[in-house]
């Protein structure tokens, strides 16, 4: 999202990087408010100002969520921190089978943070926002000393609502015998991430798949009336995400070969000694039905933006002690465990 | 112990190397090998490149293999 | 497609060395697979489980990461709380518990402790920040310490002056012939670490099959060359033969990589050390020549480290020599686990441990 920018925009109040100031609640605050949030943020419920967005919502449930973003580095190939924090939490929406529909924003910054760095990622937001259909209507801004935080955090919190025929997905309706699909390849976000970081660079970078899946849920949700469940494998990566499904009575069997990886990210797993199932996600979904629907759903998900790479890659089954396995290529099963502790490239 | 992967020189700067392991560029240290030459597969380990792959007899293998056990 | 590592993995290949290992194994046999990158395959791809009920692999002690001894734990925690430090590792140790703390834990304290995946890249660190003193915590057998070796001399020309290794890589021969000596041992053959060869060559094996008469076969690491590997080791053991087989010939030459035997004993020489769970074996270490002294942690360093102490539930020693299986230890899965690890087996990427619970039985 970066580019070239029109002089002066730089800058809030001359000054080119964000001051204890601009969190304090004066002046200086609301020239920020101003420049950067409301001017890419743009709506009515916003443009209010009031203390708390007042916003009109269908009668019955909401799905309300909440996920906070310290990514580091703050850009990377494929997104930028106010782009996860916007498709990270329409996604955790959308998978419920709620419709996003408004969204707040709360920023930790770190004092001498670069102004046109900031005005990128809430342009970049303001884009994503606009992409998924939902509303920026509220949010907050407080700035810290330097060395308090680092760069910049965000919280984003989300309110979705249900469709009249809408079912609400919970974990309770996954039985043994639905098919498991991934809505394309996996780790591509984690190693996006850490390729970043010195010493693990790549010439051709791995881009991060960060992506709003609402538009492709809705899509499937639609034209498929028994979807048992969802939801997106984030930090900890796949397996560590079936792991958390799972339970007593209710286990699932991977396919190794079925298993979608990008050629880059496997050559990249290998050279760092490290795992794609265990590599965190921000673009993809898992999507568990009966076996009767797997294949409607498989071609809804192949025809929508951000599925094309759509595979079935296992099943439920009954397996008591409800553990996650996978059928390696050489035909043998073994359990897969979720992450213990972050996954660290390694020399042995 | 000791997780090394085979990749292919590309090209060759003084004593780096840029390294391609099927679509991935790394640039590898060649402190360790003698007369490396572009085209040449070598096992990357930490950083660096530790030896050269013998191309012959990787095919020999290969082909022993599918020749000897998978057809008897 | 990955060349020279997926033609590798070809299952047909492997389905078929699958049927011919337990067609020839009439007898029960122990091989000890010594090398932790040989561990996790096994362990990954369920080899264990292709090769019948008459062959048992114990896992050995080239865990580079578990042998190292607690006290050199803690004295590399004791150099991480030194302020002006940063410590520079591979990721492997970051969890590993010494007496009383991990390095993790020093992290979290406010330790600068940094992942790197290369000593080179701590070079390049050093001259970023020249008022902070960088210490690369130097693991690994005879595939890595060349690199560290590599490292130092690039200091030299660099003339870094904030640049330290911290000493700790250890040798193979001199392990591998304690394991096979011992009283208790009863492995019959021996799957070798296939990068170790690269740099070492195959002769170091040749006395301990010519003193023990046990078979020693050096292999790569992918499934054919592991199912080859064990298919070729059973042949032999059947056969009553002992030899010494390069299966990894793609990789490993006779005489290894002589320019990278070089460079690593132009900076390290021989040192006695302390091998986690196994007790001091002489010569098996490598400790940095007078000649580099200027970059050497220990001899840089004047620092206090407290009198260590081993868990005295922890089994790992034992469970590094193949005397007992995880399975054995009272602790495996309850008390230690990879969140909770007591050891160094359940902590490394390739511990013994850490495998059975990733992978199961």
């Amino acid at each position: 999202m970066k580019g070239p920018v029109p002089p002066g925009t730089n800058t809030v109040n001359n000054m080119e990087n964000i001051t204890i100031a601009h969190g304090s609640g004066g002046k200086a605050t609301d020239q920020l408010i101003r420049d950067i949030f409301f001017k890419y943020f743009k709506n009515n419920i916003l443009d209010e100002a009031g203390d708390s967005a007042v916003c009109d919502l269908t009668g019955g449930k909401i799905a309300f969520t909440t996920d906070s973003f310290v990514v580091k580095p703050v850009f990377f190939p494929g997104g930028d921190i106010g782009k996860l924090s916007i498709c990270g939490t329409v996604n955790d929406i959308a998978v419920t089978g709620a419709i996003p529909r408004y969204i707040s924003c709360g920023f930790i910054i770190e004092e001498g943070f670069p102004v046109s760095d900031l005005r990128e990622i809430v342009k970049s937001m303001a884009f994503w926002a606009e992409k998924s259909g939902v509303m920026v209507v509220t949010g907050d801004t407080k700035v810290v000393e330097k060395g308090e935080a680092d760069e910049i955090f965000i919280n984003t919190s989300g309110v979705g609502t249900f469709p009249d025929t809408g079912r609400v997905l919970r974990k309770r309706n996954i039985s043994r015998g639905d098919k498991v699909i991934i809505s394309g390849t996996i780790g591509d976000h984690g190693l996006a991430v850490l390729s970043q970081r010195k010493g693990f660079e790549f010439e051709r970078s791995i881009c991060s798949d960060c992506a709003p899946l609402n538009g492709m849920i809705a899509s499937v949700l639609e034209g498929v009336d028994d979807v048992s469940f969802m939801r997106d494998p984030t930090r900890g990566g796949l397996a560590t995400t079936l792991n958390e499904i799972t339970g007593p009575g209710l286990g699932v069997l991977l396919d190794e070969v079925k298993i979608p990886v990008a050629r880059e990210v496997k050559s990249a797993s290998e050279l760092l000694g490290l795992d794609p199932l265990y590599i965190a996600n921000e673009g993809k979904i898992l999507v568990i039905v009966p076996p009767g629907s797997e294949r409607r759903t498989l071609d809804i998900m192949r025809r929508s933006e951000y599925g094309e790479n759509s595979e079935t890659i296992g099943e439920i089954t009954g397996d008591d002690a409800g553990k996650v396995c996978i059928r390696t290529r050489l035909g043998v099963t073994r359990i897969i465990d979720m992450l213990m502790t972050e996954q660290l490239p390694r020399i042995c | 112990m000791c997780w090394s992967v085979p990749g292919k020189i590309l090209d060759i700067d003084n004593n780096t190397a840029r390294v391609e392991v099927s679509g991935v560029i790394k640039k590898v240290a060649l402190d360790l090998i003698s007369e490396p030459s572009v085209g040449e597969y070598v096992l990357v380990h930490a950083g660096y490149a530790i030896q050269k792959i013998d191309r012959e007899k990787a095919r020999f293998t290969i082909d022993f293999f599918r020749g000897k056990f998978s057809h008897d | 497609m990955i060349e020279y590592v997926d033609e590798y993995r070809d299952e047909e290949i492997c389905m078929d060395l699958s049927g011919k290992i337990r067609a020839v194994s009439r007898r029960r046999f122990n091989i000890m697979e010594v090398c932790g990158g040989h561990t996790m395959s096994i362990r990954k791809n369920g080899i264990q489980k292709l090769i019948g009920e008459n062959i048992n692999l114990m896992s050995g002690p080239g865990c580079p990461v578990c042998v190292t001894s607690i006290n050199d734990i803690d004295r590399i925690i004791a150099l991480a709380r030194v302020k002006g430090n940063v410590i520079c590792t591979f990721g492997d140790l970051f969890y590993v518990p010494g007496t009383d703390s991990s390095l993790a834990d020093e992290k979290a304290r406010g330790g600068d402790i940094r992942m790197v995946y290369s000593a080179h890249d701590v070079l390049d660190f050093a001259g970023e920040e020249p008022e902070k003193k960088f210490i690369f915590v130097s693991i690994g057998f005879e595939t890595t310490a060349p690199t560290s070796a590599a490292s130092v001399i690039e200091a030299g020309k660099r003339e870094t002056d904030n640049f330290y290794l911290l000493p700790l890589n250890k040798t193979m021969p001199a392990a591998l012939r304690e394991m096979v000596r011992r009283k208790d041992s009863n492995i019959d053959a021996l799957i070798c670490p296939g990068h170790v060869s690269t740099i070492t060559g195959t002769g170091i094996y040749r006395p301990i099959v010519e003193d023990f008469k046990v078979s020693c076969c050096i292999s790569g690491f992918e499934p054919v060359d592991l199912l080859s590997t064990i298919y070729l080791l059973a042949d032999l053991h059947e056969k009553e033969e002992v030899s010494l087989i390069n299966n990894y010939k793609r990789a490993v030459r006779e005489d290894g990589n002589g320019k990278a035997l070089h460079i690593l004993y132009e900076v390290f020489e021989p040192s006695d050390t302390v091998w986690r769970g196994i007790g001091n074996i002489p010569g098996s270490g490598l400790g940095i020549r007078d000649k580099y002294a200027r970059f050497d942690a220990v001899k840089m360093f004047d620092i206090d480290v407290p009198v260590s102490v081993e868990d005295p539930d922890c089994i790992c020693g034992e469970i590094l020599t193949g005397v007992k299986k995880p399975s054995d230890c009272a602790l495996f899965g309850t008390a230690c686990t990879p969140v909770n690890p007591r050891g160094a087996c359940m902590v490394s990427s390739e511990g013994t441990c850490s495998a059975w619970y990733k992978y199961g039985e």
